[in-house]
């Protein structure tokens, strides 16, 4: 059995885990992140979408609140490429406590959170709309982040600094002689092959999958399950991040995101992170709180639901619902905690807040191993932020000009040419069409792939790396997983949508008979 | 939602028929196609400055609208987009002024000769198109020197005859007069006593040069006019097909505009053919045609589509005996207003008119028909023949021809000018 050695072994291919893996890479440690399905797969690329201003926080959560004020701001310098400046309203509709706007404007003041009241009238100039009840209005610097490009800005940079990335890489144990953790026994999911990992420290960034993963160790981390639902709708219906004025809960967030526009989100315990069934009930909710918001939302096209798990951080059993739950994020250095050596856990806590997290853990790595060396992530810009310009809505249409038709675009809906697509495929070396979806956002427009995936199949299929078999099973597992998404919201325009992709992918191209 | 035109981008399949009509995005890469133009750039327009200028590629035809089997208001999206590209760069000169038919007729028709012969002078226009930017060869009509309005002051119909209000438009009053007296003719010979009220431009031009905010203070303006006698209840009849268009529906859709006078107005406005052809359906349009023996091609404008009454010409050319109208397949002469006119978008929109005036061609006839001014002047210069309006064969047909001539045409639409002359 070959193996691999590492100051650092990095467990969990999400924010933190990437953050975490870019950290130490800054401060010299030889580091490997490990993940066992891709980068971006977990939570992460499931969220809602908000860089958070700290408002939702101000009254019920100060501290959270004061430590995402300090890092939208660092964010808004290092991480400017991940980030669309929408700004952010915080509005009471006729269904909200008239009596929280006080106390939200006490609580900024208190944590820091700066939220300028405006009339409604200009909320609603913003926003034409919005519910014209709305009875107040607040501006806040929200942002919208894109998780697929925050990781892998991270991974690169963690790269460049010598660090080895690792998707599809599963941690089957974890090795532990004399209370000491020396690091992990993996499992290429690709190959199949089995190896180790030896390390220093092994940091446990498994978001929801962090109590599995301490398990190993013989340590104890409870993190419950807490699944929200998201539902994204066609267009931008609103182009600022839109929270309700009121305490935080289901439904209470619209956000734009990139050409969508996103609902959220609910919030239950699931026994399973990786059994996330959308259901009925979740979907209404969410489109009932959206038309308070806006009316007609509900007539709006939904696109698509997914479902993320919350890595919520217990230490006491007894919590009857998940949002009582600290967001602040949890750091455990098992040394202290069961006086196990060479294990640190670093779960909860939000995106938003992903580099601070990144930051305590490496501290914590740092003290286990005796050295001190400065974070500097809060400098560094990420790659393709240097110059600190924040990403805009329409970067992609403005790219195809001045002679639109100049090249093949085969995802017509989010603007990708034959060429990006080709370069992509080349540079990833995946056969998995979803690997690629998170790159580009192939896919994800309103016809979820119904004229972009059979393309995007030919010229996986083209290049010299597979054969029609395949190819085939990657168009047909694309499929499957698309459908997972599509059948909670099925209703209106998109059952036509799918209706017609159904009869291109049935009925032209018989996928469920396509030659093995 | 409030916003119906662009919450309407949901409605979009992907299905691809837009694209494969739009007239534009076949013959230049500059200009993406209405699916990608409309619902799927529509996505990327937030609130900050427009990204795509080809959008101003667009000629604002309306084919893909009307056939979108979803419903998805494409060329509405366009030209709001197109109207904010413009309000961020400040609309041009050149757009400013063709965009303006009736200042510009106020200005030549008191020197029409002097006027017409530098519209049509190689040298001048070479200097227009490099100064202001009209292409040298794109058609002009010729300024009729005395408007319709004012040969149409004297002239009284029977008082006691039921009402019909005529919006004759900018080009019959300062190009085709002669258009506008055969309209009342033939109106007149049926029984109709016609009313002119004095009108100015419908703000067409202005619209679909992405000036909004001066195209709603005509619309106004000229509803304001015509309202008083839509609420009488009388039909006001139009023969220019857009600017019809622009009343019944474009003001409102794109425009956003809901006044009471326009939505009067709206309601009473119905094209020259359409109307008349009502009148046949119901038993009342005089049917003593005399015979003219012509095959005459006919093509139906784009904009008749937004009518959504079909081809009512050909239903009436079809009662005169001996005529054979031989129906024009191709959707688009690329004139599209005063999109052909414009120095870049010339060769564009003599492309796009090309299938056409080959088809033309080949019939061997020297006149066609169409319904929409514009048209006929590009149908003239491109496939160099003269271009007349329906009604001006049904005027002929009717016998009403007084000169007997076959020059029944008020003369703008003249054949290709021959450079230098
Ligand atoms: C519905 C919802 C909405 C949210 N909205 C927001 C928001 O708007 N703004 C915000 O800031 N935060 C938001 N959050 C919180 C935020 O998404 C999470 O806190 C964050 O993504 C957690 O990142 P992570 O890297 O810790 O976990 P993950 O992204 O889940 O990463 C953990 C990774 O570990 C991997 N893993 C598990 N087991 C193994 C193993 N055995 N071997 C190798 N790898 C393994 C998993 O595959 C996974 O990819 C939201 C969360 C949810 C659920
Ligand atoms: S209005 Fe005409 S030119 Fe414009 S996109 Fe539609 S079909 Fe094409
Ligand atoms: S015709 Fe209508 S539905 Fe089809 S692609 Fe064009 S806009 Fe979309």
């Amino acid at each position: 059995m070959s193996s691999l050695e590492a100051d650092v072994l990095v467990i969990g291919g999400g924010s933190t885990g990437a953050g975490v893996a870019r950290d130490a890479a800054l401060r010299g440690f030889t580091t490997i992140l490990v993940e066992r399905r891709d980068l971006v797969d977990g939570t992460t690329g499931r969220f809602h979408g908000l860089l958070h201003s700290g408002g939702r926080y101000a009254v019920k959560d100060p501290s959270a609140a004061v430590e995402c004020i300090a890092e939208n701001r660092i964010l808004r310098r290092v991480a400017a490429d991940c980030l669309e400046d929408t700004g952010g309203l915080f509005v009471a509709t006729p269904w909200d406590d008239p009596d929280y706007g006080d106390l939200f404007v006490k609580g900024c003041e208190a944590t820091g959170v700066p939220a300028e009241e405006i009339p409604v009238a200009e909320a609603l100039r913003r926003e034409p709309r919005l519910n014209a009840e709305i009875r107040r209005a607040f501006v806040v610097p929200d942002a919208a982040l894109d998780p697929w490009k925050l990781v892998w800005g991270c991974a690169r940079s963690a790269e460049q600094h010598g660090a080895r990335i690792l998707p599809y890489h599963r941690v089957l144990d974890l090795e532990v002689v004399d209370q000491r953790v020396l690091g992990a026994l993996v499992r290429d999911e690709h190959s199949g092959e089995e190896f180790r990992i030896h390390s220093k420290v092994v940091v446990n960034a498994a978001g929801a999958w962090a109590g599995q993963i301490a398990t190993l160790a013989g340590c104890v981390v409870n993190v419950r399950a807490g699944m929200g639902v998201m539902i994204a709708m066609n267009h931008r219906i609103v182009n600022s991040a839109v929270n309700r004025l009121k305490f935080p809960a289901d439904g209470d967030i619209l956000l734009p995101l990139r050409t969508a526009c996103v609902i959220g989100t609910t919030d239950v315990f699931v026994p399973d992170p990786d059994d996330t069934e959308i259901g009925r009930d979740a979907v209404d909710l969410l489109l009932d709180e959206g038309e308070k918001l806006v009316p007609g939302f509900r007539e709006a096209r939904a696109l698509h639901a997914w479902a993320g798990v919350r890595p919520l951080f217990e230490d006491t059993r007894d919590v009857a619902e998940t949002r009582d739950v600290t967001r602040s994020h949890a750091l455990l250095d098992h040394m202290a905690r069961e006086g196990v050596a060479g294990f640190v856990t670093i779960t909860g806590g939000k995106t938003t807040t992903f580099r601070l997290m990144a930051e305590v853990a490496v501290d914590a790595v740092c003290r286990q191993l005796g050295v001190e060396r400065r974070c500097t992530t809060a400098e560094e810009p990420l790659p393709g932020s240097e110059s600190h310009t924040l990403y805009g809505l329409d970067t992609r249409l403005a790219a195809r000009e001045p002679v639109p038709q100049s090249e093949e675009i085969i995802c017509e809906c989010e603007l990708i040419t034959r060429s990006r697509l080709e370069q992509t495929i080349k540079r990833r070396a995946t056969t998995n069409l979803d690997d690629i979806r998170r790159l580009l956002r192939l896919a994800m427009g309103p016809c979820q792939g119904g004229f972009c995936i059979y393309r995007a199949t030919g010229i996986l299929h083209h290049g010299d790396r597979v054969d029609h078999t395949e190819a085939n099973r990657a168009l047909v597992s694309f499929l499957e997983e698309r459908w997972k998404g599509l059948h909670p919201i099925l209703h209106g325009d998109q059952l036509r949508q799918a209706r017609l992709d159904d009869w291109i992918f049935q009925g032209i191209l018989d996928v469920e008979h396509l030659p093995a | 939602m409030s916003d119906l035109i662009r919450a309407s981008l949901d409605h979009c399949v992907k299905c691809t028929i837009c694209e494969s009509f739009c007239p534009v995005s076949q013959v230049t890469p500059l200009f993406p196609g209405p699916k990608y133009a409309g619902p799927q750039a529509e996505r990327y327009r937030g609130i900050g400055v427009s990204p795509d200028s080809s959008i101003d590629y667009c000629s604002g035809c309306g084919i893909c609208t009307t056939v979108c089997p979803q419903d998805v208001k494409i060329a509405e999206i366009n030209s709001r987009a197109r109207a904010k590209l413009w309000e961020e760069r400040g609309i041009p000169l050149r757009n400013q002024l063709i965009a303006r038919p009736s200042v510009l007729g106020r200005l030549g028709n008191p020197v029409a000769p002097l006027a017409n012969w530098a519209l049509h002078n190689r040298a001048v226009r070479s200097l227009v198109q490099s100064v202001i930017g009209v292409h040298r060869d794109a058609p002009m009509p010729r300024f009729a020197g005395r408007t319709f309005q004012k040969r149409s002051r004297t002239h009284a119909g029977a008082a006691d005859a039921p009402a019909v209000v005529y919006f004759h438009g900018c080009g019959t009053n300062f190009y085709e007069p002669i258009l506008g007296e055969m309209v009342v003719a033939v109106l007149e010979h049926n029984g109709f006593r016609v009313i002119i009220p004095r009108q100015d431009c419908c703000g067409l031009p202005l619209q679909s040069n992405g000036n909004f905010p001066a195209a709603r203070s005509y619309v106004r303006r000229l509803v304001a006019n015509l309202a008083p006698y839509a609420r009488q209840g009388l039909p006001i009849v139009a023969n220019s097909t857009s600017c019809g268009l622009m009343l019944k529906r474009e003001a409102h859709e794109i425009l956003g505009m809901d006044d009471e006078d326009l939505k009067a107005v709206s309601g009473s406005m119905f094209d020259l053919m359409e109307f008349l052809l009502g009148l046949h359906d119901r038993g009342e349009l005089r049917t003593d045609f005399g015979s003219l023996p012509l095959t005459v091609p006919y093509h139906a404008p784009c904009q008749q589509r937004g009518h959504g009454i079909g081809k009512p010409a050909l239903d009436l050319l079809a009662l005169v005996p001996d005529l054979d109208t031989i129906e024009l397949e191709v959707d688009c002469c690329g004139i599209a207003g005063t999109y052909g006119l414009k120095k870049e978008k010339y060769e564009i929109s003599m492309a796009v008119g090309k299938r056409l005036f080959d088809d033309i061609r080949a019939t061997g006839s020297d006149i066609a028909a169409c319904d929409s001014e514009t048209c006929r002047w590009q149908i003239a210069h491109g496939a160099d023949v003269s271009a007349v309006h329906p009604v001006e064969l049904l005027h002929r047909a009717y016998g009403l021809d007084t000169n007997g001539s076959r020059r029944a045409h008020a003369g703008a639409a003249g054949r290709r000018e021959r450079s230098g002359s």
